[in-house]
């Protein structure tokens, strides 16, 4: 199976590997796969007073394409409000790095670790946890 | 000068020797008869060299020429053993013994056997890989035709204990075969010493042509039939049909005399680049060779570096072909079954890479290989929030992780 262009380059340079501080209040934090599954994505946001989503961070244990949507995402992320962020759908993931088939349950986990993240941010502010779309891979 | 990408996956197939394309050529080009035309010389000259193929191989395992049934590979070995057996032994009973660590030749040949009446049961190995000959014993009943276990894995490389298995068989008037593909051409097998009935192989698992195989099938002590599974001219001693692949068999031939003439200095020295690959590789923190290393074949390692998977490091080793356990290889997305049948976690089987190595590997290549993987891990494991827990000493069995 080739690799297109996009996750290969997200994979050889992923864009924003880090950790941020999950103690701080404005730090959401997204754990989300599972190491018998063979990936596991941890995805956080820093978000400001205006709701402004100012610096993500990921790690991923997985294949190519599972670190490169993560890496996308942690680029969609940063400047987008915590509204905007969630409305990021796990296909634009798949279109954007021309993920086969068989790599779609990639985008998806990154849409889930996005929401995980926002959510926890969320109860941490003592907003309302939103409902989670269950997921289907 | 190293030419990359390197090619670490002979497990999977082998180059072609080309003493043996040579050796092939004028099967290919001139000497194109059918060898079973009686009545002219193009069909005699096909018909000698496939009669010396058959003597090159029989002289490698050790049987009698006419023992040899030449088949298209492995699979179809496998198929011809275990459906050839069940058909033509089915007064006797319906029952076979094979492992859960098999090929898949053999498991989906099993279960059409299943399908078809018959009753298999599929035994288990134990962490290293290898047969618990005491299971095997009491699985026998007085229905028991056939045990079927590969003389070595594919994927781990684990060579089980032929002899004490054939003599088990053997006490109880079983007949034994063996799917042999990853041995034959690589270490000393010897069908009367090993006391084998059937034994299927394959040209291009041991530098020979691919769509070329034998099936071994016992003349003597006792004689062994089997049901043809294709119909038509009787060839091979009408156990299989078809004309013969005469470039093939030549191929197959030739093969199997260069795997007799240098299987020892061959060995001796890709044991040596395998140790020492393995040994720099597993210098790496939180690695792990997988199987047995006392009873393994000389060629391979199958290494698991815990926290990556397995499919992100074979991307960031693109400079390798090797293969991995990892579920996101296959279709499926389930890891390794030989793994995990080995009862590494599925974490574990989704982190493993595995290494085969040939005739023609240099140690230049294995320096480079070396370097490649760990800076592949380092770099993944940087990546990785498995790897970040572990070192801040967080237990990862601790955590719920959520289905999916």
């Amino acid at each position: 199976m080739a690799y297109s262009d996009k996750v290969i380059d997200h994979y050889t340079n992923p864009r924003n590997v880090g950790t941020l501080d999950k103690s701080k209040n404005n730090v959401g934090t997204g754990l989300v796969g599972a190491p018998e599954c063979g990936d596991v994505m941890r995805l956080q946001i820093e978000v400001d007073e205006n709701q402004v989503i100012t610096d993500a961070k990921f790690k991923t244990f997985g294949c190519g394409s599972a670190i490169a949507s993560s890496s996308l995402a942690t680029e969609w992320l940063k400047g987008k409000t915590v509204d905007q962020a969630l409305a990021i759908d796990n296909m634009a993931i798949v279109e954007e790095l021309a993920l086969p088939p068989v790599k779609i349950h990639c985008s998806v986990l990154a849409e889930d670790a996005i929401k995980t993240a926002i959510n926890d941010y969320r109860v941490k502010n003592g907003l309302p946890e939103l409902e989670m779309p269950k997921s289907h891979h | 000068m190293l030419s990359l990408p390197i090619y670490l996956d002979n497990n999977a197939t082998t180059p072609l020797d080309p003493r043996v394309l040579e050796t092939m050529m004028p099967y290919l080009t001139n000497v194109y008869g059918n060898a079973s035309s009686r009545n002219h010389a193009f069909g005699w000259q096909a018909e000698e060299a496939v009669d010396y193929a058959r003597e090159q191989i029989a002289a490698l395992i050790n049987c009698s020429p006419k023992e040899i049934i030449f088949t298209s590979g492995a699979t179809e070995s496998d198929n011809l053993a275990i459906k050839g057996v069940f058909e033509m032994y089915a007064s006797k009973g319906n029952h076979i013994i094979t492992l859960t660590t098999e090929h898949k030749a053999v498991l989906d040949t099993c279960k059409h056997v299943e399908k078809a009446g018959g009753n298999v049961t599929y035994l288990k190995v134990d962490e290293k890989g290898l047969i618990d000959l005491n299971e095997l014993e009491a699985a026998i009943t007085d229905k028991t035709i056939l045990i079927s276990v590969m003389y070595a894995n594919n994927e781990i490389g684990v060579i089980q204990p032929i002899r004490e298995i054939s003599a088990i068989a053997k006490k109880h008037g079983i007949l034994f075969f063996t799917d042999a593909t990853q041995a034959v051409g690589k270490i000393p097998v010897d069908v009367e010493a090993d006391g084998i009935d059937l034994m299927a192989f394959s040209g291009h698992k041991m530098y020979g042509p691919k769509g070329v195989g034998a099936l071994y099938v016992r003349r003597k002590n006792p004689r062994v039939k089997v049901t043809a599974q294709i119909d038509g001219g009787g060839h091979e001693r009408g156990m299989r049909s078809g004309t013969l692949n005469v470039p093939g068999i030549v191929g197959l031939g030739k093969a199997a005399e260069i795997a007799k003439q240098d299987m020892e200095a061959d060995t001796k020295r890709i044991a040596a680049m395998r140790d020492r690959l393995e040994r720099e590789l597993t210098t790496i923190e939180e690695s792990y060779v997988n199987g047995s290393t006392e009873h393994r074949l000389p060629h391979v390692s199958n290494i698991s570096f815990k926290y990556v998977e397995g499919e992100g490091l074979m991307m960031g080793v693109k400079d390798l072909a090797v293969s991995s356990g990892s579920a996101c290889t296959s279709a499926s997305l389930e890891p390794s079954y030989v793994l995990k049948a080995l009862g590494l976690s599925d974490d574990l089987a989704h982190s493993s890479l595995r290494f085969g190595l040939s005739r023609f590997t240099t140690d230049e290549e294995i320096d480079f290989a070396i370097g490649h993987v760990k800076q592949a891990v380092s770099k993944l494991r940087e990546l990785s929030p498995l790897w970040e827990m572990f070192k801040e000493g967080i237990d990862l069995n601790s955590i719920e992780w959520a289905e999916h």
